[in-house]
C-alpha cells in the first residue's frame, strides 16, 4: 500500500451543514467520487478519483461542495517536485507510458503575453468601429501572382478555389469519437451561423452533419477513417493532417471502447475496433509524395476544394512550410506546442515542438523571402486564448487562426484535462449516452456564437485603435507589434522591435 | 456497349483525367492507349465503367474510386486503389508499394508481385469488405495496421516459404484476415498476428477468389488449397495496455 501511494490530487470539501443529502453529486459524478452512506445518512468522498471538473460544485443546489488542491506535502525540493515524484509512482506501479489530455500546461514562455499592440494617437487617427465600416472578412486559398484581363475587361486569370470567412477564425479539428455528437452539432451549427468553418477531425463526418458541408473542413489523416468520395465532396475544404501541436510525430489512437454504433458508422470501422491512426502516412516520405496526396484529393474533387496541410510547429517548420507551399497546398496550418488534444503521451505533449508565435513569424518570413507567400494561406493554431492573441497572430503573418480549446471552454469544458478517460462530466469528451445528454447543443451553439461575436467585435476595436479598417491591412504588419522583456534573438525571430524603440 | 479509345501519349494527368471523367458519364468502356506514368487514373469516379489501360499508369491509380473496373495490361506503380471504396483493379503484371492503402471495399487482383506495405490500413465495414489477391510474392509489412478485409497471397513460382513475404507480416494488424499459400517462418511475422486453422468457410472464400484470379489471368495450373495458412490479428485492441492515465 505505502509503496503504491499516489497522492490524491484534489480534496473534496463538503459542508455537511449545507448538504441536504439530495445525492445530485452522487448521480452527476461519472468518476464516482461521491458515495452516499445510507446507514449514516451522509455523503462521503473518494478524493483519489476526483479530476477537478467542477461538475458537482456547479450542480450542488446548496453550494455545499468545494474542491481544493490536495494538501499532502512533500519535503520541499525544487527539483523533485510532488508532480515529478507522483509520475514516477504511477509508472512504477503500472509500467505504462503517461497519458495526458489537453495542451501543454508547463510554464514555458507565452510570447503572446510579451507582445503589445500599437494604437494611433494624434496622427493617423483611430477609427471608431461602431460608426465606420470595419472589415474582418478573409479569403483562404492560393492567390495568383498577377491578374490578367482581356481587352473587354473580362478576367483571364483562373482564381484557385477560395474559402470566404466572415472573421479570421475557424474551429480546429476535433474528431467525432474524441468529442461527442452534441459537441459536433454545436460546432457545425455555430460555424454555419457565423460564416466560418468547423473541422471534422480524422473521425469522418456523421450523416446528420452533411447538411453543414459548406461550413465544414473534412480531414484526411493516415488512418483514412470515414474517408470516401461523398465525404471529400461534402466539405468546403479538405485538410491533410500530418501532425498536431500537442503530439508532433505521434499518431492518434481511439480505443475500441469509444467506438460505439454511431462512431463506428461514421468512421466506417466495426464496433469496438481500435481506430489507429499512426503518425506517418505510409505513402508520404517526401514533399513530392505530399504533392501526390494533395493532388489525389484535388483530382477526386475536380479541383473545386482548397486543400490544407496541417503540421505541428517543429524546429525547421519554415523549410517544411516552403515545401508544403511548393507541393501545391492552398493553406498550411501550423499547430504550436500548446495545442490541445484528446490524449497524448505526457512526455511528448510537454517536451516536443516549439511555440506557435516563433513558428508563425519564421514561416511568414521564409515564405516572403522566397516570394511565395501569396501561394498559400497561413493558419495559426495551438492555444489561441482570446481576441488579442488573434490580432497579434495576424500581425505576425497569419491569415486566420484555429481555435479548439477555447471553443470547448465556451461549451462548458472546465479544463480538468481528463478527456482520455471518456468520462467527461460536461458531455463533451465522451461517448457515454448518459453523459452526452448533458451537453445541450442549443445552448452550446449560442455560447459559441456569443464568444466569437464578442471576439470579432474586440478585433474590430483593436483594428480601429490602430487606424486600420480591414484585417487584410494588418496581416504581416509587424510594425504594429512591440516586444516587452524579450531578448534580441527572440525579437529577431519575431521580426518585431522592443517597446520604446 | 458504348466505348471510346483515347491516345494518351504525353497528355498531362490533369487533362487526361478530366477527359476520362467527362467520357465516363456517356460511355460504358474507355480504352487508354500509350499511357505513360499519368497519375490518378480512375480517381474519384463513383459509377460503374470499364477502363482498359495499355502502357504503365502512374501512382494513385483508382484512388478514392467507387465503382469502376480498371484493367492494366502491364505493371502498375505505387498506391493503386488508395482509399478505394468499390470497384475492381486488375493488373497483368506487378505493382509497387502501398497497394490498396486504407481500401474499404472492392477488389484488387495482381498477377505477379507487390511491393512494400501492401494492404496497409485496409478496413471493412458492414458488407464492405476489400480484397487484395496477389499472384506471387509481397514485400515487407504486408497487411500493416490491417483492420479488416482479406489479403490472399497465392505464392505462384515461389519455392521457399521465407520468400513469400518480406519481414513484419501483419505488424499492427487488428482486424481482417490473410490467406497465404505456405507457412510463414516466425522471423517474417509481425508480433501482432497469429496463425489459426482454416475452416470450411475460409476455403469457400479462398476458392471463390482463386477462381476469379484464374479467369482474369488465364492461369491453368492447379493451386492446392490445403497448403494455405490463415493469419489473423492476435488481439483486436493490441495497444490498450501501453498507457497509464496521468
Amino acid at each position: 500500500m505505502s509503496l503504491n501511494l499516489v497522492s490524491d490530487r484534489f480534496e473534496v470539501l463538503r459542508d455537511n451543514t449545507k448538504c441536504i443529502r439530495c445525492k445530485v453529486c452522487v448521480k452527476q459524478c461519472s468518476n464516482e467520487v461521491h458515495i452516499f452512506d445510507e446507514e449514516d445518512n451522509i455523503v462521503l468522498s473518494e478524493d483519489s478519483k476526483c479530476v477537478c471538473c467542477h461538475r458537482c460544485v456547479a450542480m450542488c443546489p446548496t453550494k455545499a461542495i468545494k474542491i481544493r488542491k490536495n494538501t499532502l506535502e512533500f519535503k520541499e525540493n525544487a527539483n523533485w517536485t510532488g508532480t515529478a515524484i507522483d509520475e514516477i509512482y504511477r509508472q512504477a506501479q503500472t509500467g505504462g507510458m503517461l497519458l495526458s489530455s489537453m495542451g501543454n500546461p508547463k510554464p514555458f514562455p507565452i510570447y503572446w503575453d510579451k507582445i503589445l499592440l500599437n494604437a494611433s494617437q494624434v496622427t493617423n487617427p483611430s477609427i471608431d468601429p461602431l460608426r465606420e465600416p470595419m472589415e474582418t472578412k478573409v479569403m483562404i486559398g492560393r492567390k495568383p501572382d498577377k491578374i490578367e484581363y482581356d481587352k473587354n475587361g473580362n478576367m483571364l486569370t483562373k482564381i484557385p478555389p477560395q474559402i470566404e470567412l466572415n472573421m479570421p477564425i475557424m474551429f480546429s479539428a476535433m474528431s467525432y469519437g474524441s468529442i461527442s455528437k452534441n459537441a459536433h452539432e454545436a460546432l457545425a451549427r455555430a460555424a454555419e451561423k457565423l460564416g466560418i468553418l468547423y473541422n471534422t477531425g480524422e473521425g469522418g463526418l456523421h450523416k446528420d452533419f452533411y447538411k453543414y458541408g459548406k461550413n465544414t473542413t473534412v480531414q484526411v489523416a493516415s488512418g483514412r477513417f470515414g474517408v470516401h468520395l461523398d465525404y471529400l465532396n461534402a466539405g468546403a475544404a479538405i485538410e491533410i493532417k500530418i501532425g498536431q501541436g500537442a503530439k508532433p510525430g505521434i499518431g492518434g489512437h481511439l480505443p475500441g471502447i469509444k467506438v460505439g454504433p454511431d462512431v463506428s458508422a461514421t468512421r466506417m470501422i466495426p464496433e469496438g475496433s481500435d481506430a489507429i491512426s499512426p503518425a506517418p502516412h505510409h505513402d508520404i516520405y517526401s514533399i513530392e509524395d505530399l504533392r501526390q496526396l494533395i493532388f489525389s484529393l484535388k483530382e477526386s474533387t475536380n479541383y473545386t476544394k482548397p486543400v490544407f496541410v496541417k503540421i505541428a510547429a517543429v524546429h525547421n517548420v519554415s523549410a517544411i512550410a516552403s515545401g508544403i507551399a511548393r507541393a501545391g497546398a492552398d493553406a498550411i496550418v501550423i499547430d504550436g506546442f500548446r495545442g490541445g488534444t484528446g490524449a497524448a503521451p505526457t512526455r511528448v505533449r510537454d517536451n516536443v515542438g516549439i511555440p506557435i508565435e516563433l513558428a508563425l513569424a519564421s514561416v511568414d518570413q521564409r515564405l516572403r523571402d522566397e516570394g511565395i507567400r501569396n501561394h498559400i494561406s497561413v493558419i495559426c493554431a495551438g492555444s489561441i486564448r482570446n481576441s488579442a492573441d488573434i490580432v497579434k497572430a495576424i500581425a505576425l503573418g497569419a491569415d486566420a487562426v484555429y481555435i479548439a480549446s477555447a471553443a470547448l471552454i465556451a461549451m462548458g469544458c472546465h479544463m480538468c484535462q481528463s478527456c482520455s478517460t471518456g468520462k467527461c462530466n460536461w458531455g463533451i469528451a465522451t461517448q457515454n449516452p448518459e453523459l452526452v445528454k448533458r451537453l445541450n447543443p442549443d445552448i452550446a451553439y449560442e455560447r459559441l456564437i456569443n464568444l466569437l461575436t464578442a471576439w470579432n467585435n474586440e478585433i474590430k476595436e483593436m483594428l480601429g485603435g490602430m487606424g486600420i479598417n480591414a484585417i487584410d491591412s494588418l496581416r504581416g504588419n509587424r510594425l504594429m507589434l512591440r516586444g516587452v522583456g524579450l531578448n534580441l534573438k527572440e525579437l529577431e525571430i519575431l521580426g518585431i522591435k522592443h517597446a520604446g524603440e | 456497349m458504348k466505348q471510346i479509345d483515347i491516345e494518351v501519349n504525353n497528355k498531362l494527368a490533369e487533362d487526361l483525367n478530366k477527359e476520362i471523367r467527362q467520357f465516363a458519364l456517356n460511355y460504358d468502356k474507355i480504352n487508354l492507349h500509350g499511357v505513360c506514368g499519368q497519375r490518378y487514373i480512375g480517381c474519384g469516379i463513383d459509377h460503374d465503367i470499364k477502363i482498359n489501360i495499355e502502357g504503365v499508369p502512374g501512382n494513385d491509380l483508382g484512388a478514392y474510386m467507387a465503382g469502376p473496373e480498371l484493367e492494366v495490361f502491364s505493371n502498375a506503380q505505387d498506391a493503386i486503389g488508395n482509399t478505394m471504396n468499390k470497384g475492381r483493379i486488375i493488373v497483368h503484371g506487378s505493382c509497387g508499394d502501398t497497394t490498396g492503402y486504407a481500401m474499404r471495399g472492392g477488389e484488387i487482383f495482381v498477377k505477379d508481385s507487390v511491393g512494400y506495405r501492401v494492404g496497409i490500413h485496409m478496413k471493412e465495414y458492414l458488407d464492405m469488405k476489400p480484397v487484395i489477391v496477389i499472384g506471387s510474392s509481397a514485400g515487407d509489412f504486408l497487411g500493416e495496421y490491417m483492420a479488416g478485409g482479406i489479403i490472399i497471397l497465392l505464392g505462384i513460382g515461389v519455392t521457399k516459404a521465407e520468400n513469400l513475404t518480406g519481414k513484419y507480416l501483419g505488424t499492427g494488424m487488428h482486424g481482417g484476415v490473410m490467406y497465404i499459400n505456405g507457412s510463414i517462418p516466425k522471423k517474417n511475422m509481425g508480433k501482432e498476428i497469429k496463425k489459426v486453422e482454416m475452416t470450411d468457410e475460409d476455403k469457400k472464400i479462398l476458392n471463390k477468389y482463386i477462381k476469379q484470379y484464374k479467369k482474369y489471368f488465364d492461369y491453368m495450373k492447379a493451386i492446392n488449397i490445403d497448403n494455405f495458412s490463415k493469419y489473423v490479428a492476435a488481439d483486436k485492441n493490441p495497444y490498450h495496455l501501453l498507457y497509464t492515465k496521468n
